[in-house]
Formats: structure tokens, sequence, C-alpha cells
């Protein structure tokens, strides 16, 4: 292809695939190259993005002021409690620490904040140089616990260290030390599950376990969205967990089916096939034929709330074509799936941290010719989304403004929306707001040659 | 300084500033045809990248030596050198910045040194790699910015013969902010040198062929002549000399300096029209005197609603400065001054006034609050941090500076010359109306309502 030789880096390549008739292995799960310009986040952003949510903990960052200021309460994960969560607290390292260490610091840092807000959790979040100028963050949590009688956990979140996904693995390790029980193991509560990989934006959390308790199944705690230390206390008290979003979740599931033998169920509740899919696997885990009636009522009824909206969408949207580039594989399935739904082609999907079997997965469900990508840059991202002529792009906030620029409609698909998506209302949310970028007048102001051109 | 507060805290809460490279970024989009590589972890890059792009809702690329583990132990050299390959062949740019994060310092790589290798070993000595290092934990975005501008000067300039041009050194300010200022000086008839200019790269129109390295920026040729210019006019009165690009150019090249204030507000604009003046010898235009005279008529019809206004005023040194003077010529009593930055030295810059203010450094928006409170402050300017101040407080925002990532358009916000001045000073005048228009029912009845039957 002559235009892939022109810009693009050799070493890319085996992480470029179109969809034909010989397989590829396509190349994932690997670090980034080096002036590529990749769109990745750090571990400590993994780890950020999976225990933030938790509302009554100190979000303590260990480190320079930087990382800490650019993830200041920008999220959109909502709390039904306290609000401790939304404030960004940095150890703000100077030459100083960085000289004669910052352990010190740390620990009058954190006597603060408990003097301050009382926490009863406290995650202290290690940055890049921490690891490098010789802090044994593990050994001043520890002595800072035992003061002040509370829970402190240290997440290991150097940025060099790995990927978003070494910090979301890194963020389920302080998870699974939360939960651990005492001497004895509780009682395993019937009917009672919790829901991991769901952070609560715009309520989503809210939503779902509202479907839940509808048809009679309670739900623990959410892993994290709304979470808190009380519930997450009583995290293993479930008899179910069941798992949305893979890839920061996967590991933790594994690890408490092994502890504490409380099995996992994948789910998704993206898009109205993918929920009412999944509500019916839960009912039928459970094994119950009532369980089962009110489940199939409650899947009929919000179906027919909400489905001919979806459809009226679906009519206007029809063989438009969709790029989708986003931080996890589990959703780039989700999300092609649901462009399905509204009679959407996806024609590029890539995503930063996708493992090799969701890969597989995506090749298995994508037409021939679409372009599958891993950890992809600016450069490719515009090319392909050219070459493929997409009419709009799924994305987080740096991907929108290339969309912009050329000229394409921009879904925003990342954690800092502020309307729900998730469940049967979120699948009309979602055509809503692809309708709304797709087929908005301005583009056709700005395509073509307009007044100014006309001779 | 009495009134200065030391700042000996443990613990920062909800930043105040951002890290230095982010600051160092900024002026390489302001150069012709440049990138930056960020030495350090991937995840530094996209953070930063995200954090602008919200604000100029521009593509931001950014390269990265995405450091890994072994990098970090042994040296990064082999990572930056393939990341500047890399980027020289998608972006075939005139000039690159590198720039270093926290970790690359700490683990003390010699940017310059493998600069230098680099060319050699490439054979393109005369290729303009720009270095700066910009350790997080030494300083603020806001001494990043100055010290990427000094190192741009010092890498390219060139003695060369005596010319009409004035060098424009400017700040962190808007695109529309930097274009009010070139229309300014074409107005005045004035040949220039601006640096940076990121009025077009930063917040570009819209075309039908968008390129990887957006049109516009100072060209590289005229910051090679700026010795050779008649003056430079540095809007930078707080810049320490020894990051003063101005003052470089001054030792080491004879060029004469004037230090002014940004041009908002009155008498500060009044100072850069009146040197421009002085250094050029030309009259200046009936339209500039029309536009001073709409902004008195401004300053008269707003004066009375100002006269409630009791403002905090955050954000950079540069911009709180020229904030702060303009609520003073119009009667809004700036109590508290606050930075992230620690270089601001307010009891020289306010004279007499300074024991009026309370003037806070390497403070945080925990603390900002607090003080407030205690104050009384009923309007905030500044940069849409401050959104935490009406969240907490119900203080209104009048929202100017960087970063503006809770509104669009924070890339047209115009404040500078007489006329944005005018703009700037209306939104605060409406602010201020607004919120008394809302309250004043209610609180009126709460104070002197007294019932109808008076036991
Ligand atoms: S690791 Fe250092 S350079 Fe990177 S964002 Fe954090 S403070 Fe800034």
């Amino acid at each position: 292809m002559a235009v892939m030789e022109r810009k693009f880096i050799e070493e890319r390549m085996e992480s470029i695939n179109i969809k034909g008739k010989k397989k590829k292995h396509l190349k994932c799960e690997s670090e980034s190259l080096a002036g590529c310009v990749s769109q990745r986040a750090c571990v400590y952003c993994g780890a950020r993005v999976v225990l933030n949510p938790i509302t009554d903990a100190v979000h303590l960052v260990h480190g320079p002021i930087g990382c800490a200021s650019y993830t200041w309460d920008i999220r959109g994960s909502l709390s039904s409690g306290s609000e401790l969560y939304r404030n960004s607290f940095s150890t703000d390292l100077k030459e100083n620490d960085v000289i004669f260490g910052g352990e010190k610091k740390l620990s009058r840092a954190i006597d603060e904040l408990v003097l301050k807000y009382h926490p009863q959790l406290i995650f202290v979040y290690s940055t890049c140089i921490v690891g490098v100028i010789g802090d044994d963050i593990e050994a001043v949590c520890k002595a800072a616990a035992r003061k002040h009688n509370i829970e402190i956990y240290p997440v290991q979140s150097s940025g060099f260290i790995g990927n978003k996904a070494a910090g979301y693995k890194a963020a389920c390790e302080a998870v699974l030390k939360l939960i651990k029980p005492g001497v004895h193991l509780p009682e395993k509560k019937n009917k009672c599950i919790n829901y991991l990989g769901d952070f609560n934006l715009a309520g989503e959390a809210w939503i779902i376990t509202h479907y839940f308790k509808q048809i009679g199944i309670d739900v623990n705690v959410t892993f994290t969205g709304d979470a808190s230390f009380t519930k997450l206390k009583k995290a293993i008290e479930a008899s179910l967990n069941i798992v949305q979003c893979a890839g920061s979740m996967f590991y933790l599931a594994q690890e408490i089916e092994k502890k504490y033998n409380i099995p996992y169920l994948n789910v998704s509740f993206l898009g109205l096939e993918d929920t009412a899919q999944s509500l019916r696997k839960v009912a039928a885990y459970f094994n119950d034929p009532d369980l089962m009636e009110r489940t199939e009522n409650l899947i009929k009824n919000e179906i027919e709330k909400y489905g001919p909206q979806i459809a009226g969408y679906r009519e206007k949207l029809t063989g438009k074509k969709a790029a989708v580039y986003v931080g996890g594989g589990f959703k780039a399935i989700s999300l092609i799936k649901q462009f399905r739904e509204l009679g959407i082609d996806v024609v590029m999907v890539g995503t930063q941290t996708g493992r090799k079997e969701e890969y597989a997965e995506i090749e298995d469900l994508v037409d021939d010719g679409t372009v599958v990508l891993d950890d992809a840059n600016p450069a490719e991202l515009e090319e392909f989304m050219l070459l493929k002529g997409a009419h709009l792009l799924v994305g987080g906030v740096k991907e929108r403004p290339l969309a912009y620029k050329l000229g394409v409609a921009f879904i925003d698909h990342n954690h800092d929306r502020k309307h729900p998506l998730s469940g049967f209302v979120g699948a009309l949310n979602f055509a809503k707001e692809v309708y709304s970028t797709v087929c908005s007048p301005v583009w056709q102001y700005v395509h073509g040659e307009g007044l100014l051109h006309e001779k | 300084m009495k009134n200065k507060v030391v700042n000996l805290r443990n613990v920062s809460q909800n930043p105040c500033s951002m890290c230095m490279p982010l600051g160092g970024i900024i002026p390489f989009k302001g150069l012709e045809q440049s990138m930056v590589i960020l030495h350090g972890s991937q995840g530094c890059s996209t953070y930063m990248r995200r954090f602008m792009a919200e604000h100029f809702n521009e593509p931001i690329d950014v390269g990265s030596s995405a450091l890994n583990e072994k990098g970090t132990v042994y040296g990064g050299e082999e990572n930056l050198k393939k990341g500047l390959d890399n980027i020289l062949k998608v972006y075939n740019p005139k000039l690159i910045g590198i720039l270093t994060t926290c970790l690359a310092e700490t683990i003390g790589e010699d940017i310059d040194r493998i600069s230098l290798e680099y060319l050699q070993e490439r054979e393109m000595e005369d290729f303009p790699l720009v270095t700066v290092p910009t350790p997080a934990y030494s300083d603020s975005h806001t001494e990043g910015y100055f010290l990427a501008v000094k190192r741009i000067i010092t890498r390219l300039a060139q003695k060369s013969e005596k010319n009409e041009k004035v060098n424009i050194i400017i700040p962190n300010i808007s695109p529309a902010d930097i274009r009010e200022i070139k229309r300014i000086l074409e107005g005045m008839e004035i040949a220039y040198t601006l640096l940076p200019d990121f009025s077009e790269t930063m917040d570009a129109p819209f075309t039908n062929n968008f390129g990887k390295l957006p049109n516009g920026g100072t060209k590289l040729g005229d910051i090679r002549n700026m010795p050779g210019a008649k003056a430079t006019i540095e809007l930078g009165i707080t810049v320490e000399d020894h990051l003063s690009p101005g003052k470089y150019l001054e030792n080491s090249f004879g060029v004469p300096l004037y230090r002014l204030p940004l041009p908002i507000g009155l008498e500060n604009t009044d100072k850069f029209i009146l040197t421009l003046k002085t250094i050029s010898g030309k009259e200046v235009p009936e339209m500039f005197r029309k536009e001073r005279g709409r902004l008195q008529d401004c300053m008269i019809d707003s004066h009375k609603y100002n006269a409630q206004g009791i403002a905090v005023v955050f954000g950079e040194p540069e911009l709180v400065y020229a904030v702060t003077k303009t609520c003073l010529e119009n009667g809004i009593k700036p109590k508290v001054l606050a930075t992230g930055s620690k270089n601001f030295k307010s009891g020289q810059l306010f004279g007499e006034e300074s024991s009026n203010l309370k003037v806070l450094t390497e403070t945080d928006f925990v603390h900002i609050r607090q003080v407030c409170k205690e104050m009384d402050v009923n309007l905030a300017i500044g940069n849409s941090e401050g959104k935490y101040l009406t969240e907490k407080e119900g203080i209104p925002l009048v929202r100017i500076g960087f970063p503006i990532h809770d509104r669009v358009g924070g890339q047209r916000i115009l404040s500078v010359g007489y006329q944005g001045t005018i703009m700037f000073l209306d939104r605060i005048t409406n602010t201020l109306l607004e919120y008394k228009l809302s309250n004043y029912r209610s609180s009126m009845y709460q104070k002197y309502f007294q019932g109808i039957d008076v036991k």
C-alpha cells in the first residue's frame, strides 16, 4: 500500500491489519514506540481510573505536582455519599525532596489529611520518580496506618513500569487487600451480586443496579462506581460477580474467584441487545423461574419504551461509517455491536491496550476491509479515517479535535462523559448522540465550496 | 513582605498550577512547522496533550521517548534518539524541541549531550534541536514556558544586521489575545517578530485540507534575526531575569529591552501603545484613540456595579498582575491574589496598594477557598479550576487564562488591548449583575421583611 509507506513507521506495521482473507496476528500488548505520539495513558492513569470512584477515600499522589493537576476531578463518576474523592491531593515533591527523599513529607502529608478529613481509607499513588529516589512507600503507608488506625494502601503506579493496563492491575491489587476478610469468611447471600467494571459515570451503575432490584437481585457493591469503604468491606458476601469492563476488572474477578470462591460472568450493558442478554444471563444463573419471568417482563417493557425511538434514529443513520479508537478491547467490541444496532458499519477499529483475545474477537466481528490497529497515533488515525471515508469517530478528549479538524463527527466515549450510555436508556442516549453529531447541519456548511467560492 | 504567606505545607490540595514541561510545550506550538518530544514516560505527554487539547480545541501532537524500566535503569538515550527519528519521519518538522519530565531529570539524562551526538550521528548538524530541561519538581508551568522561549532564542539567534523590527515576547495568553496584539502592531505600522506566535497554530481556521503541522507560527528566520531588532518588548514584568528572553537579547546582543505588563486595563494598554510610539516614532492612529475612548465610556457605565466586587484573582503571575491592575482601575477590590508559581513579587509590583492584598504563592485551591471565605470574596477571576470556588462557595467565576476546560472557546477569549479590556470588563460586570439580580429579591426579603404581625 503506497499510502502506508509514505508516512508510517515500519515497526508499526505489525500493529495494523486490514481484515481480509489472510489471517494475521496483530501485535499488541507491547510497549509504545518512542516518538510515535501514542495516545496511551500511563500506569498511574490506569490505577486512578479504577480506584478514583471510591468516594470516601483520600487519593494522595506522591510525586511532583503535574500528575495531580492533570487528574483533578476530571471524571464523571457520581457519588451518593462522600465527595472526598473529587479532591486532588499531592505531596508536590520539590527539588529538596528529590535529593533527600520524600518519605518524611509523605507521612506528614498523611498526618495532615487524616487530621482534616478523618478518612478510613487512603490510597497513595507512586508516580514516576518515587521509585527512583528510593522512597519506600510501603513502609510509610504501613507505619501511618498503624499510627492512625486506618487503612492505607500504596499503589505502585510509576509511569515507566508499563502502560495503563499495568495500572489496572496495581489498582486491583490494592482492592484485593482492601476486601480481604478477617479470620472468618462471611456467609454468602443468595441472589446478591457484585458488579465489576462500572465507574458510575453519569449514574450508569445506578441504572443497572435499579434493573437488578426490579427483578429481585441485590447489587452488593459496584467496583468501583459509588463504592465506599464500608460497602467494599462486605464485597465477599456476594454469591456472584458480574464483570463489565474486562480490561480493568478481569484480573480482579479471577482473583476473587480463586480466593473466595465467588464465580463470575462476563456481561455488557452497552446497547439494547447486550443489555437484554446480560440480564438474562444473570437471571439464568440463579435458576429461578419467577426471576426469569420478571427479567423477561423488564426487558419487554424497556424495549417497548426505547426500541421505537432507537429504530427512528436507525433509519436516519443506516449506511454511515464509523471509526472507533478507545482504551480497551471490551469497549471496542461493544461499540461494534452497538453501531450494528444502528445500521452503522465500523470501518476502522483500534484500542490503546486491547488484549490478544479481544483483537481476535474484533477480527471475527468486523467486515472485510476494516482496519484494525493497536496503540495508534494521530497520523494513522487520520490516514485510515480518510481512506475508509468514516463519518464518525469514537474516542476520548485527545481524539476529538482531530476528528473535528477533519470535518468528521465525534462521540466522546470515555470517563469524562456526563450522560449515561449504559442500559436501555443509555442505548437511546447513544443513538441520540450519534444522530446529533452525524446528522448535524454544520457539516453542510463546512464541506464543499459555500457561497464565498461561487463565481 | 508582611502579607506574603510563607508556604510550608506538606500536601497540595487541589493544585493551582501545572508542571514545568507543560509550560515548555506551548512556545514550541507557536513556531513555524515545529514538533516537541518529551523525554520521559509516555503518560506525561498524553496527560499534557489531553489538558491542552481541551483548552485549545486543537489536536496537540507531542512525542514521547516512552521510557520504560530498562531505559530508567540504564539511561534512555536510545529511546530519545529513536523518538527523534520517528518524529522526523512522520512530521518532517523544521525544528524539534526536547523537554524533560521529572523522571528523565531524576535519573540524570543529559539531553544536551544526547542531542549533539544525535545530530552528528545523523549528519544533520544544522538541524535545530532545542533542549529545555524542565524538571517538574523545580518550577511550575509558567517558568517552563519562559525557559522554553529563552532556549529557543538562545539556540537560533545569531548576530545579525540592524533592522527595523521590534521583538515582542508574550506570555501564555489566548490565541485571540495574540491576534489582537498583532492587530495593534499592524495598526501602528510596526514591523515585528512576535514570539511565540500560536495565534494561528492553536486556533486554526477550518480548511478542507488538514495538515499534520498546522500553518502559522513564528518564522525561524525571524527568530535568527531577533538580535538585529530595534528593541524588545517583553510582556512579562513578573518574569525573573534568569528566565527572561528579553534580558538575554539585551545582555548578549545589546537589544534595548522594555518590560511591560500585559496590556489588559487602560493604563497597561496605554503603556504598550506609548512604548510602541517611543520606539517607532509613529503616531497613534485615530482608530486606537476611539477604542480607548470607548473603554473609558465602558468604565464609567460600569463603575457602580463594579464597586460591589471583592475579587480573588488567580493563575499565572503575569495575568494575575494585569487583571489585578484592571480591577483596581475600576473600583473592584482585589482582595486575594493567588498563584501556583513561587515567583510573584507583589510588594514590588503594587507598592502601597500591596498592604491591602492577600497574596498566596505556591498555593492550592483548598487554601484559596479558605482565604476567600475570610475575606468575603464575591467574584473569582481566573482559569477553569476556579469552578471549585463556585461549587463550594457559590463565588461566580469569570474565565480567563489557562486552562479553560469546562467551557468551549478558551482559545477565543479576548482580553487584551482597549477592545479586549472592554470585553473583559463587560464579562466581569455582567457576572456581578447576574449574581445580584438573581439574589436580591430573596436577600432583601430575608433582611427587611418583618412579617405582617410583628409580635
Ligand atoms: S511524572 Fe512529572 S513530568 Fe510527568 S506529569 Fe507527573 S509531574 Fe509532570
